[in-house]
C-alpha cells in the first residue's frame, strides 16, 4: 500500500487556466522521489495539491491518497489529522516559513506539545533533542529569534521543526535554494541522513539537477505542469528521452562542465 | 585602469568591518569574476565600486583618479550595473524604449530620434525584437526581462559592466543564454565585466580572473581555470568542493 497515491492530479485557476494537469505516482513508506523543474513547470503546486494546501482560486482534480485519505476536495477538518502526522513541508525560505515574532525553541516546542503530548520539562528536554538532531546545540538558539540567526541555522530549525511532529513523509520544496552553497552542503547531508535514519518517505523538489541527484534515485521532470519524463535520474540524465529534459541536462552538463573535472 | 579599489576598507556606523583591505581592479577587455557568500562584503564593494558609498579608508579611483564632481558624469556613462533581479529592476509603467532610454536621457547623451536609434540597436544587441520598443515589462519573461536591463547598461556604451548576481535569479536554462549574450558583449565590444555571484559555474564561463571573498576579505585571486582546479587556500577549497555535480556519465 502506498504512503502516497497521486492519481491524475490537475491545478486549475478560477479562471480555467491548467497549472497541472494530469499527474500521477506513487510513494511507499519509506521511498524517495524527485521532482524536478524550472519555474512554471507545477513542481511546488504539486506539493501544495497534494497536502491539501492550495491557495484561495485554485482547485485540484483527480485524487491524492495521503495515508489512505482523499485529499482533494476533502474538509479542513479531515487534513488537519493529517498534517504532521503523516507529512510534513520544508519551505524553500526559512525567513518566511518561521514566525518572525517567536522565538525558535517556542515555535518547536509548539508541534512536539501538539503531537506528543509533552509538557514543562519533558517538553524542554524535547526541544533540546529536536535542535540537537539538526545540529543546533547551542542553547542559545532556543531563545533566539528568526532574524537573529542565520539562513542555514534558521533551515535546521525550520527542518527540526517539520520533523517534530514524527511525518512518514517529508516534503521539501527547493529546501536549500535560498542558502550558500557550503550551506546547501550541510544541509542536504543533513536531510539525507535525518530521512534514512527515521524511515520517512521522501519527495524533495528542485530546479537544481544536481542537488536532486544527490537525494533521490527517481525522479519526475516536470514543465509547464506536465510530466514529462521519469525514471531513475542516471538513465535521465545520461539518456534523456524527452527533448525538453534534454534541454534542462544540457544546460545542466554545460555549467557542469565549466567548473572542470573534479 | 578603469576602476580600481585600493587597500579599501568600509565599516558600518555600529561599527562593524563589512571590508578589511580589499585591492580589486578591472582594465578595459577584463572579465572579473568576484565570488562569495552571504556576508562576504560582495555587495559592499559593488556599492563602493558605483560611488553609492565612501569607504572608510582607501581609495575608489576611475581612471587613476579619485572621482570628482568633474569627473562623474564620464565614470557614469562608464560604468553601468545590472541588477539581480529583473523584475524589481524594471520600473512596471515605462515602455521599454523608455526604461532603455533611460541612461541617455539622465547622462545627456542622446535625445529624439538618435536616442531611438541608440535604443533600438542596444535591443538588437541583446536579441530582443524591434518591436519590444513599445511593450511593458510584464509581457516579458525573466530571461528577456534581463536582456532589457542589459540593454539599458550597454545603451551608452560603457567600458565597464557591473553585474550584481546577474543570473542567479533565472532558471538554468535561461542562465546560459544570459552568460553566452554577456561573453558576446565582452569579445565583440571590448565590454568590461565585473560579475559579482554566489555561482561558480557562472563565473567559470565568463570570466578570465576570479577574486574569492570571505568575511570582507580577498582570500585568493588568479585565473579562474587555476582557482578551480587547484585551490591554494582551505576557504576556496571548501567553495569548489561543496558545489553540487551531476554524476558523472
Amino acid at each position: 500500500m502506498s504512503l502516497l497515491s497521486v492519481t491524475s492530479l490537475g491545478v486549475h485557476t478560477s479562471a480555467g487556466k491548467a497549472l497541472l494537469s494530469d499527474l500521477s505516482f506513487d510513494l511507499a513508506a519509506g521511498q524517495r522521489l524527485g521532482l524536478i523543474g524550472e519555474s512554471g513547470s507545477g513542481k511546488s503546486i504539486t506539493s501544495l495539491a497534494v497536502t491539501g494546501l492550495l491557495g484561495a482560486g485554485l482547485t485540484a482534480s483527480g485524487s491524492v491518497l495521503l495515508d489512505d485519505v482523499e485529499v482533494v476536495g476533502a474538509p479542513e477538518r479531515r487534513l488537519i489529522p493529517l498534517r504532521g502526522r503523516v507529512s510534513s513541508i520544508v519551505f524553500q525560505e526559512p525567513l518566511t516559513a518561521l514566525d518572525p515574532l517567536m522565538r525558535i525553541g517556542k515555535q518547536l516546542a509548539e508541534p512536539i506539545a501538539r503531537h506528543r503530548g509533552l509538557r514543562g520539562t519533558a517538553l524542554r528536554t524535547a526541544v533540546a533533542e529536536a535542535l540537537d538532531e539538526v545540529s543546533l546545540s547551542d542553547v542559545r538558539i532556543a531563545k533566539s529569534y528568526p532574524y537573529e540567526i542565520s539562513g542555514g541555522q534558521r533551515q535546521r530549525a525550520a527542518i527540526a521543526i517539520a520533523l517534530a511532529s514524527r511525518p512518514q513523509l517529508l516534503i521539501a520544496d527547493e529546501p536549500t535554494t535560498a542558502l550558500d552553497v557550503t550551506v546547501q552542503a550541510q544541509i542536504l547531508r543533513l536531510l539525507d541522513d535525518l530521512v534514512d535514519a527515521r524511515g520517512m518517505a521522501l519527495l524533495f523538489i528542485s530546479h537544481d539537477l544536481a542537488v536532486v541527484s544527490a537525494m533521490t534515485r527517481d525522479v519526475i521532470v516536470m514543465s509547464a505542469g506536465v510530466a514529462v519524463e521519469r525514471g531513475p535520474i542516471d538513465r535521465v540524465i545520461s539518456a534523456p528521452q524527452h527533448p525538453y529534459t534534454a534541454q534542462l541536462v544540457g544546460s545542466a552538463r554545460a555549467l557542469d562542465d565549466m567548473l572542470g573535472t573534479k | 585602469m578603469i576602476l580600481e579599489l585600493r587597500n579599501v576598507s568600509y565599516r558600518y556606523r555600529k561599527g562593524a568591518l563589512a571590508l578589511d583591505d580589499v585591492s580589486i581592479s578591472v582594465d578595459d577587455g577584463q572579465s572579473v569574476g568576484l565570488v562569495g557568500e552571504s556576508g562576504s562584503g560582495k555587495s559592499t564593494i559593488v556599492r563602493l565600486m558605483l560611488a553609492l558609498a565612501k569607504p572608510t579608508s582607501g581609495d575608489v579611483l576611475f581612471e587613476g583618479a579619485p572621482l570628482t564632481p568633474a569627473t562623474i558624469r564620464r565614470f557614469r556613462a562608464s560604468v553601468q550595473t545590472v541588477f539581480q533581479d529583473p523584475y524589481s529592476s524594471l520600473d512596471p509603467r515605462q515602455t521599454i524604449e523608455s526604461i532603455v532610454a533611460e541612461p541617455l536621457r539622465s547622462l545627456g547623451i542622446a535625445r529624439g530620434d538618435e536616442a531611438r536609434a541608440m535604443v533600438a540597436a542596444s535591443l538588437t544587441s541583446v536579441g530582443l525584437p524591434a518591436d519590444a520598443l513599445s511593450r511593458y515589462p510584464h509581457e516579458f519573461s525573466g530571461g528577456q526581462r534581463q536582456r532589457i536591463a542589459i540593454a539599458r547598461a550597454t545603451v551608452c556604451h560603457p567600458r565597464l559592466l557591473l553585474a550584481d548576481e546577474p543570473v542567479s535569479a533565472l532558471d538554468v536554462t535561461t542562465r546560459i543564454q544570459v552568460i553566452d549574450l554577456l561573453a558576446e558583449l565582452r569579445d565583440s565590444a571590448g565590454l568590461a565585466i565585473l560579475m559579482v555571484s554566489h555561482d561558480l559555474s557562472a563565473i567559470a564561463a565568463l570570466c578570465d580572473t576570479t577574486v574569492v571573498l570571505h568575511a570582507g576579505r580577498v582570500v585568493e585571486s588568479g585565473r579562474t581555470a587555476e582557482i578551480l582546479t587547484s585551490p591554494r587556500e582551505d576557504y576556496t577549497k571548501r567553495l569548489v568542493e561543496a558545489v553540487p555535480r551531476l554524476p558523472a556519465l
